[in-house]
């Protein structure tokens, strides 16, 4: 008996629509017109928001959800995948989000958290959703509640990678340490971790996060961009990095090839000639402890 | 099972889930395989996946970095060539409203995202001819659709009376995803597709 009925939304669509984004760049726009730029400069997809992450930093308050006018009509100018951001926990802003029809939710930390003690449980959704981490235990609780890719957080809004290089390096470094472990130690891995154990388990007999894993968090050049594929990334969000530098369009491209070509340092060397000025950049060590907003989440 | 360590399937990898086609041909039917980023790498395949993904990002790369025109010509010379879903659309002549860059190698016309956004992505049971056994497994993901065919094409897959699966002489293309399942049957019956023409190079 063939079953001719569509399954809709499965948790291998969600994971799928990822699957399809890596080798690419996620580019943070805030107008139609930046929307189409980045389409034209190669963008796998688009994340609509009202403000950079670099202008959420200097404007201070509460960072919230887009207007749905603004997303619908991002959605209508670029015909590749477009992601808006929901405050941590705000299952409302979701749903809005969901009922617009946006392809990627992002329960980010770049907004203000609207819960401090629950994350969304996001399999109660059909729109699959991407969230941040610091490590692998973190990227694991994400994934225990739903989130069908991983990105790990990086700092928003400061064009230093410094903060993305830590974390990246603390998820791999997390996956090899589960892979070494023997059998017997892997609950006690969970337990510390406060993770699921089927997803440690998971992790130890694959060696890879059960969904893609991603980059965000202070790309600024095409060498931060080769520089978190190295690493293990296999993609790149890119937020202020684009449009707050000196020439939007020149850059986009040049991180889309970076992106593609990471292990080749002579094409690197030829797309970050003469780009201009990167964006305003904060040194991380100037930024006090609650300006952090890769604490947020947990 | 025949291992033909001297076929080389190579896979287009600017962008998208290349490496989930890799890791299918690693379970079917034994070829070599290698990530396709230049036309050094290009000339060394006997046979080219072109993956899902972003079909205007894949086309600018191809462009950008001059693999395009080498591309078409080794399809239009014979080489097999299977194309998911964005792979699909950058072989078709037509893209319904798009003047996107494509190869625009084969006889069909399709329409992007045809079946809806993320939120109307769906798996269900293709029947495929040609294929022995059960239908296949397919995962649509934002999926696009042939609208129309001409010359030689055949149409193999069909969901709902869309067309989702066509042959066109050394030319394969699904709009949907048998990489992201366990079934190896659409990868070998390009595989076969790639000895047959090899053996035809070799036995003119």
């Amino acid at each position: 008996m063939i079953d001719l009925e569509a399954r809709k939304s499965t948790w291998r669509t969600k994971v799928g629509l990822a699957e399809m984004l890596k080798g690419g760049v996620i580019m943070d726009v805030v107008t139609p017109e930046h929307a189409k730029i980045a389409e034209d400069a190669g963008a796998v997809a688009v994340m609509a928001l009202e403000r950079v992450p670099a202008d959420i930093r200097a404007h201070g308050g509460v960072a919230r959800m887009s207007d749905p006018r603004m997303i619908k009509e991002i959605m209508a100018a670029v015909s590749i995948p477009v992601m808006a951001k929901a405050r941590i926990g705000h299952i409302a802003e979701a749903q809005v989000l969901e009922a617009l029809g946006v392809d990627f939710v992002d329960e980010s930390e770049v907004l203000t958290p609207a819960d401090e003690q629950y994350h969304i449980n996001k399999h109660a959704f059909n729109v699959p959703f991407v969230c941040g981490c610091r490590d692998l235990a973190e990227a694991l609780r994400r994934i225990g509640e739903g989130a069908a890719m991983i990105r790990t957080k990086g700092e928003a809004g400061t064009g230093d990678v410094v903060e993305a290089v830590r974390h990246m390096r603390a998820v791999i470094g997390g996956i090899r340490r589960l892979q070494g472990l023997a059998e017997e130690e892997l609950m006690t891995a969970a337990k510390e971790m406060g993770t699921p154990y089927e997803l440690v388990l998971e992790v130890h007999q694959t060696g890879k996060l059960p969904v893609p894993n991603f980059s965000a968090g202070g790309i600024a050049t095409p060498a931060d961009a080769a520089l978190m594929r190295q690493l293990g990334a296999e993609a790149l969000f890119v937020g202020s990095g684009i449009f707050k530098s000196s020439d939007p369009i020149a850059r986009a491209k040049s991180i889309v090839t970076a992106c593609t070509y990471f292990d080749q340092p002579a094409k690197i060397a030829e797309v970050s000639e003469g780009l201009g000025e990167p964006m305003t950049s904060i040194d991380l060590r100037q930024l006090d402890e609650k300006e952090l907003l890769a604490r947020r989440g947990w | 099972m025949q291992t033909d360590k001297e076929i080389t399937i190579g896979i287009l990898a600017l962008q998208g889930d290349y490496e989930a086609h890799k890791k299918m041909l690693s379970h079917s039917g034994g070829a070599a395989t290698l990530l396709v980023r230049s036309v050094e790498e290009l000339h060394m395949c006997d046979g080219m996946i072109i993956p899902g993904g972003e079909s205007t990002t894949i086309g600018k790369l191809l462009v950008k970095h001059d693999i395009i025109d080498p591309l078409i010509h080794k399809v239009q010379d014979g080489m097999p060539l299977y194309g998911t879903c964005a792979g699909m659309i950058l072989m078709a002549k037509e893209i319904a409203g798009s003047e996107q860059t494509r190869l625009g190698v084969t006889n069909i016309s399709v329409a992007r995202n045809a079946f809806g956004r993320q939120v109307d992505s769906f798996e269900a049971q293709i029947p495929f001819a040609s294929l022995e056994g059960d239908p296949v497994e397919g995962v649509f993901i934002r999926a696009p659709y042939v609208t129309k065919t001409w010359g030689e094409v055949e149409i193999l897959a069909k969901y709902q009376d869309k067309i989702v699966g066509i042959r066109e002489k050394n030319m394969l293309a699904t709009a949907f995803h048998p990489e992201l399942t366990s079934d190896t049957r659409v990868h070998e019956l390009f595989l076969e597709m790639v000895r047959s023409a090899v053996r035809g190079a070799s036995n003119p």
